[in-house]
């Protein structure tokens, strides 16, 4: 690929150069008939280069896309997605074809005239109503979706778990028994209580601090998020789900894992795209891949904001009361 | 603003000039030279993404003690990012580009002498000046330039515990930005009174050149915005330097809990983003007036519905100053709000959807002059609408949840407004670089440069959006911690690929530019066969533009191609000839448009 790519800045140079002492010495500067004609040929091959590279990104990329939403919440979200995009990835074709076709078609040509149309209230009408009433629908949507995933009002029996980030890692707090998340602020911060957690507060005592997340399937989950430091986010985009996590307070969200990490596994996209990557590393003559869901940094946060990522393991319900059961409470671990 | 010619020397001539052309030239050449620097600065981060563990001679030349052995270093990839979408969006895309078409066009085309204040005018490009050099020096200081991403979201920018480039280099970046701040409201105020004071006798608002009124509202929402980013950098600085506690609070970091209490980065990203956002329409609004303009005049065809272009120009400004949170709906900001900013950012589809239609319907049935301008201008309709589209995803914010940050984002307003303006701004060149220089640019070299640059563009940008919706954070050193990324490694060589060809095929236009500026064509004095009063002066330029007195306007500027019954396509043309100047009186019963 390397060789290719020098074979390339190579033919560009020469290129360059040579066209360049050529056609300076021509002193051809306004656009006669011949460079219409020839300008507007060119339109019509670079219409068909684009429709090519489109439609062949849109079909060979497909393999690399996010599989389904593993969020209950994220499944409006593809849908929403799915009709956003077809709708634009209509638009697009209709009119990069009249931007290059028209350009082709109407080249200038001496014997030609330009038609003198200044106005036409009607068409500007149709093409001011129609988005609008497309985007009613596509508002609408949106918003009611918004308001499904961002209203953790009524979540009573939600799992209450901490996402607590700094440079240039994460950890996680689940709320324990009480399901009450026990005070934190960064001036607790001391030895092994790293997420500054107020140990004379109640609710902290049966928190328990963790460096990978285990999910129940099933279940809705309610997460805070805070930062210690810099700006960070919490990705997890095979949730559908993203929040910031800002120094000096706490951000939410929420969602319900529908897939288990193994279920996930056979799920015939993450088996395609496994095996496509699987090939590749071995091409280069690493471990195997095997599909997990990670949650990653997404807010510029420093040199190795590139690398700061926690493992997400989403269970049946039982497997995890089995887990969760064997992590120390912070109790037993900080002694005052 | 006097007729008569002073003395001139070299000095009030080419350096401390108040003539508002050579002011142009003057932004025109520093933001070519800046836009040079970032574009390198693209490719080297290029060459990390698609290979990051290959060792190069070219990083090593460029990058000192920032790289080991030929790859560079995380934190100067970060530094990369930064003052490349830094340089660009500012330094070349608003003042490069407003800053020079403003400056030429305004006086030119509304038949004024020069602009209102030509002591504020050169005031304004040497403050610009100032602050590209304090920018270029930033490059040089050891701990490496601001590396807290273009937006510097504190508290990364506000402490250098957190990133080393947040010592001097975001000292100077601050600097660097504030002044040019004040050099663009200078500048904005200066367009303004001229344009509402200095129109020509017969030059009503609804007969000026979309080129004008696009620069005018640009202008507008400049003073609207960038004072609060002022605002927004001075508050930084005062947390930086004197301890105060707007956007910190509660922070550990390296062992020790920092003193600042009570503070919100939230404040800091609401304050950038309402200049951030409009500063999307200061790049992008003066690229679409001149490309009406350009489309307009090589179409022979008057411009599809020119008061709808007026009122679009103006709904974009208006909603362009109440969208800013669509940046922020995953900042922790109430969700409320979220919905708010979704509903008002969708509507920016209505008036942006107007304008490619028209621009369309002006290319219909007319008598394309395909001019290396009028193809970039094409160019500009076409990577407008494709990038345009993508925001009613990132709009909505049910959506924008899972794709914000991805490379989905970078694709999506490179298109629509760093490739969009960039034509913008070479179509503008080509176009007017006769009435900067009396010459005309080899249009054999200008084919080159749009067909390689279009298909590079589209050969960079449209594979980026799928690795954005394979979930792949930006600004990200490399990827190669993520098996689940490995599948885009290919992708990712062949933008860098498309990158650096489209970046080495730049030489075309910047050898055709200065090459042309002494040995071009010599031009006539209407080239183009356009009809806006900029073409009625001489080739040469003289002091107040025009030798005698100033002309007189007697219809808008779209007259292309009249012909005696308007509903009549084979009649003859009216006035003989398919464009009419402005300055042609009305025949008897004519209809004015």
């Amino acid at each position: 690929m390397l060789a290719l790519f020098y074979i390339f800045i190579g033919v560009a140079i020469g290129v360059s150069f040579w066209q360049i002492t050529r056609i300076l010495n021509l002193r051809s500067s306004i656009a006669n008939d011949e460079d219409n004609s020839k300008q507007g040929k060119y339109a019509l091959l670079f219409l068909v280069f684009l429709y090519a590279m489109m439609i062949y990104c849109l079909i060979a990329m497909n393999i690399i896309m996010l599989p389904e939403s593993a969020s209950v919440e994220g499944e409006h979200d593809d849908i929403l997605f799915d009709i956003t995009f077809w709708l634009i990835g209509v638009v697009q074709f209709a009119m990069q074809f009249l931007i290059f076709y028209f350009t082709f078609k109407y080249r200038g040509n001496k014997n030609n005239k330009a038609k003198f149309y200044a106005d036409s209230h009607k068409l500007e009408a149709i093409w001011t109503i129609t988005p609008a009433v497309v985007l009613v629908v596509l508002i609408g949507y949106g918003l009611w979706q918004w308001n499904n995933v961002m209203d953790l009002s009524d979540e009573k029996d939600a799992i209450v778990i901490e996402v607590y980030s700094q440079q240039f890692r994460w950890d996680a707090r689940y709320a324990g028994e009480d399901n009450m998340l026990g005070y934190g602020n960064v001036n607790f911060i001391k030895g092994i209580n790293t997420m500054g957690v107020d140990m004379s507060d109640k609710n902290s005592q049966d928190d328990k601090q963790v460096t990978e997340l285990y999910l129940p399937k099933g279940r809705k989950i309610h997460f805070k998020f805070r930062s210690q430091d810099v700006l960070h986010s919490a990705y997890m985009p095979h949730f559908r789900a993203q929040m910031n996590c800002v120094p000096g307070m706490v951000t939410e969200f929420g969602f319900t894992p529908k897939f288990t990490t193994e279920e996930m596994r056979l799920q015939s996209e993450v088996v395609d795209k496994s095996r496509e990557i699987n090939k590749i590393r071995k091409a280069k003559g690493e471990d195997p891949y095997e599909f997990d869901y990670l949650l990653l940094c997404n807010k510029i946060c420093g040199a190795s904001h590139y690398n700061m990522q926690m493992k997400i393991t989403v269970v049946e319900q039982e497997e995890y009361d089995k887990w969760i059961a064997q992590q120390p409470t912070l109790s037993s671990v900080i002694t005052q | 603003m006097s007729e008569h010619h002073h003395k001139e020397t070299f000095v009030t001539k080419y350096i401390f000039s108040q003539d508002h052309k050579m002011i142009s030239k003057q932004f025109l050449i520093t933001g070519i030279f800046m836009g040079v620097i970032a574009l390198f600065m693209s490719m080297l981060f290029r060459l990390q993404l698609a290979w990051p563990e290959k060792s190069f001679t070219i990083i090593e030349a460029f990058l000192g003690n920032h790289q080991t052995d030929g790859i560079m270093n995380p934190d100067i990839y970060l530094a990369l990012v930064t003052i490349h979408g830094t340089i660009m969006v500012f330094f070349v895309l608003t003042a490069g580009l407003s800053g020079t078409f403003s400056n030429l066009l305004i006086p030119l085309q509304l038949g004024a002498r020069d602009m209102a204040s030509g002591f504020l005018n050169m005031i304004s490009y040497w403050l610009f000046f100032l602050s590209s050099v304090i920018m270029v020096i930033s490059l040089f200081v050891e701990a490496g330039p601001a590396s807290a991403g273009w937006t510097i979201y504190p508290p990364l920018s506000a402490l250098p515990q957190a990133i080393p480039g947040s010592g001097a280099g975001m000292t100077l970046w601050l600097v660097s930005m504030a002044i040019f701040i004040a050099s663009s409201l200078i500048g904005a105020l200066n367009y303004i009174v001229t344009v509402l004071n200095l129109r020509t006798k017969g030059m009503k608002m609804t007969r000026m050149p979309l080129t004008i009124w696009a620069f005018f509202v640009t202008a507008m929402i400049g003073v609207v915005s960038f004072p609060v980013l002022l605002s927004a950098a001075l508050l930084l600085i005062f947390d930086r330097s004197f301890g105060t506690s707007f956007y910190l609070s509660d922070i550990f970091i390296s062992g020790e809990v920092l003193h600042y209490q009570g503070g919100s980065p939230v404040l800091f990203e609401h304050l950038f983003w309402f200049l951030g956002h409009p500063e999307v329409y200061i790049v992008l609004l003066p690229a679409l007036g001149i490309t009406s303009e350009i489309i307009s005049t090589n179409s022979r065809k008057p411009i599809f519905g020119y008061r709808a272009m007026v009122m679009s120009i103006i709904a974009i400004a208006f909603l362009s100053t109440i969208v800013w949170g669509h940046h922020m709906f995953i900042s922790g900001m109430n969700p409320f709000l979220g919905s708010v900013f979704t509903f008002t950012t969708l509507l920016i589809a209505i008036p942006s959807a107007v304008k490619a239609f028209n621009y369309v319907t002006t290319l219909w049935k007319g008598n394309l002059q395909l001019n290396p301008a009028m193809l970039f201008s094409i160019g500009l309709v076409s990577t407008f609408v494709t990038g345009g589209l993508t925001g009613l995803v990132l709009g909505d914010s049910a959506l924008d949840i899972n794709i914000h940050d991805t490379y989905f984002v970078v694709a999506h307003f490179h298109l629509v407004m760093g490739v969009s303006a960039i034509f913008g701004m070479y179509a503008g060149i080509y176009h007017w670089f006769p009435k900067m220089y009396g010459r005309l640019m080899n249009k054999v070299l200008g084919y080159w440069h749009f067909w390689i640059t279009i298909i590079c563009a589209y050969g960079v940008f449209w594979p980026m959006h799928f690795i954005g919706l394979a979930g792949l954070p930006r600004r990200y050193y490399t990827n190669t911690n993520f098996p689940m990324f490995d599948d885009i490694a290919n992708i990712n060589v062949l933008i860098t690929i498309f990158a650096i060809v489209g970046g080495v095929a730049q030489i075309l236009f910047l050898a055709n530019f200065f090459i042309s500026i002494y040995r071009g064509e010599k031009s006539s004095q209407n080239p183009w066969n356009s009809n806006t009063l900029e073409w009625t002066t001489p080739v040469e330029h003289i002091h107040g533009n025009w030798p005698g007195k100033l002309p007189e306007v007697h219809r808008w500027p779209y007259d292309y191609s009249k012909r005696v019954d308007l509903n009549d396509d084979d009649s003859d043309y009216l006035h003989g000839k398919d464009f009419v100047p402005q300055t042609t009186p009305l025949l008897e019963g004519e209809d004015s448009s």
